[in-house]
């Protein structure tokens, strides 16, 4: 068999790797993707699978916008995607709740939501719902919470079926994904593309290529001469034993799984690159989990576990196209499932510059070139 | 249908144990957990997987997770790491668990009630 050379690749095969990939490949291109190793940090396959609306971009409201237009997207994406890879994603989009047990963090939180509000005007909306109003609608809710937020727009969906699902759809439709393919040189090659060189010494050509390598794009963007640097934020997550009763709700930190378990999450620290998880964060998240259902203090937890974020400097996407190196691009971010849908459809006109191509100079690599010179 | 047990009770027997599961009595010996007791009572399944498919303890040292039972109130209990004590409630577990204060159906929302 003669393999088509491929016509752009892309370095990383998680979630945004291959929603990426899979949006290049359904716009004609032939794509290939490299995955590292096995050992890699990958958030793709330890995260909470919300797809979020609720505080995304308070205060940047290109962002607030972007990931409205996701949200809108995954139903139709979901569809697509669950019939090409016969996987079942799970998706549910019936709203969710925020929920607070510090009465200054709800009225903080009250006022992100308003600025949100303001950038998105009636593509938003969202309701503050104070404690006594919510135990009336959910008698299941702890006394200490003092209220909650809640956004129409808010769903989940099941994150590992999700990575399985464009891997699989990927393959189907043409893609070839190659495992333990970790890049460790991207070079501009004589007579164009690129050369990139894996650890196993062996070299690969691309005419084009596209970063989207999570933690372990750092190096390879300064390579291009980008200026995003990539760090690290472990969030830690507690699964619970299946349960038969369905919960009422979705919360940002509380959601049942498809197969009945609870999803219990997320911790935030920046303790670089460890991804162990502790036990003194596993008992604050189960003492919040009991906090907002007091009915789970007997239920037990089978699993606990860490996951690095994938963080830029700023929290927000990196869209970039590299300045010195024609036909490089990067694009990395947190929230890689909500924008998953984006990164299958919109993000393959932008990196193709077609007519249909976004504006997404907010997110260009530049606003971190100052920082980095400095 | 009952289906008779493969198990004898052991010959060094201890001081006899009433126990109930699901309601009828079963016994058990000083010294048996609550699988040996559970298999020697019935060859039936002592639960049904949150597959729906019917189980009963297989490896008998905690590891395979096959022999959850209620035990006294507490759900999803490895009967084969519990030791049987006089007066313990036993019942089969059909599918998932419950949650004591949450019911199965959530309260309905609506903003203007
Ligand atoms: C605890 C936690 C909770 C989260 N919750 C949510 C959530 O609820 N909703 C949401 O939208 N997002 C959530 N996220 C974020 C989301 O998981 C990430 O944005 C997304 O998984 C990032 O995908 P990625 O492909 O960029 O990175 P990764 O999944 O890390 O994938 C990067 C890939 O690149 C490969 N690679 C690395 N270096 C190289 C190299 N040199 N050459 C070749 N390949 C390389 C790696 O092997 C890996 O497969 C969460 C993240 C965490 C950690
Ligand atoms: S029989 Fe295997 S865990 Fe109890």
């Amino acid at each position: 068999m003669v393999l088509r050379s491929s016509e752009i690749t892309i370095i990383g095969g998680g979630i945004v790797g291959l929603s990426t990939a899979l949006g290049l490949l359904q716009a004609g291109l032939r794509v290939t993707v490299l995955n590292g190793a096995d050992g890699d940090f990958r958030a793709s396959q330890g995260n909470f699978g919300l797809i979020w609306l609720q505080g995304k971009g308070a205060d940047f409201a290109p962002y607030a916008a972007w990931t409205r237009e996701a949200v809108a997207r995954w139903p139709e994406f979901a569809r697509a995607l669950q019939e090409l890879s016969g996987v079942d994603l799970a998706l549910q989009q019936s709203g969710g709740f925020e929920f607070f047990t510090d009465p200054d963090e709800f009225t903080a939180f009250a006022q992100s939501l308003a600025q949100q509000q303001a950038h998105l005007g009636p593509r938003f909306s969202h309701e503050m719902i104070d404690g006594d109003t919510l135990r009336r609608l959910h008698p299941e809710i702890g006394p200490e919470v003092v209220g909650a937020s809640f956004c129409p727009l808010d769903g989940h969906v099941n994150p590992l079926r999700l990575l399985t699902a464009l891997q699989r759809a990927f393959v189907t439709l043409g893609g070839e994904i190659r495992t333990g393919a970790q890049v460790v040189e991207i070079a501009q090659a004589q007579g164009g593309g690129f050369d990139l060189r894996l650890k196993d010494g062996t070299h690969l050509g691309a005419p084009r290529a596209v970063l989207c390598a999570g933690l372990g794009s750092s190096t390879l963007a300064a390579q291009l001469g980008f200026a995003t640097r990539v760090s690290p934020q472990r969030g830690e997550l507690l699964i619970t034993e299946k349960l038969g009763p369905r919960l009422g709700f979705l919360s940002s930190t509380i959601r049942q799984v498809d197969e009945g378990g609870l999803q219990i999450g997320g911790t935030k620290a920046n303790v670089g690159p460890d991804d162990r998880e502790t036990l003194s964060e596993i008992n604050a998240l189960a003492r919040h989990a009991v906090t907002v259902l007091p009915a789970l203090a007997d239920v037990r937890v089978v699993r606990a576990w860490g996951a690095l974020r994938v963080m830029t400097p700023d929290g927000y996407p990196v869209y970039a196209r590299s300045p010195q190196h024609p036909g490089a691009y990067l694009v990395t971010c947190h929230s890689g499932v909500t924008l998953a849908s984006l990164h299958a459809s919109l993000l393959a006109d932008w990196i193709e510059d077609s007519a249909a191509a976004p504006d997404l100079e907010a997110f260009d690599d530049h606003r971190f070139a100052l920082s980095a010179a400095a | 249908m009952t289906i008779d047990s493969r198990f004898l009770p052991r010959p060094d027997a201890g001081a006899l144990l009433h126990m109930t599961l699901d309601g009828a009595p079963i016994t058990a010996r000083a010294g048996d957990t609550l699988a040996a007791a559970i298999l020697a009572a019935s060859g039936d399944a002592s639960r049904h997987s949150t597959m729906g498919t019917p189980r009963t303890a297989y490896c008998m040292m905690g590891v395979c997770f096959d022999c959850l039972i209620e035990v006294d109130g507490q759900p999803n209990t490895q009967a084969c790491m519990v030791a049987a004590r006089d007066g313990m409630v036993l019942a089969r577990q059909n599918g998932a668990r419950g949650l004591r204060k949450l019911s199965s159906t959530p309260a309905q929302s609506n903003a203007d009630g």
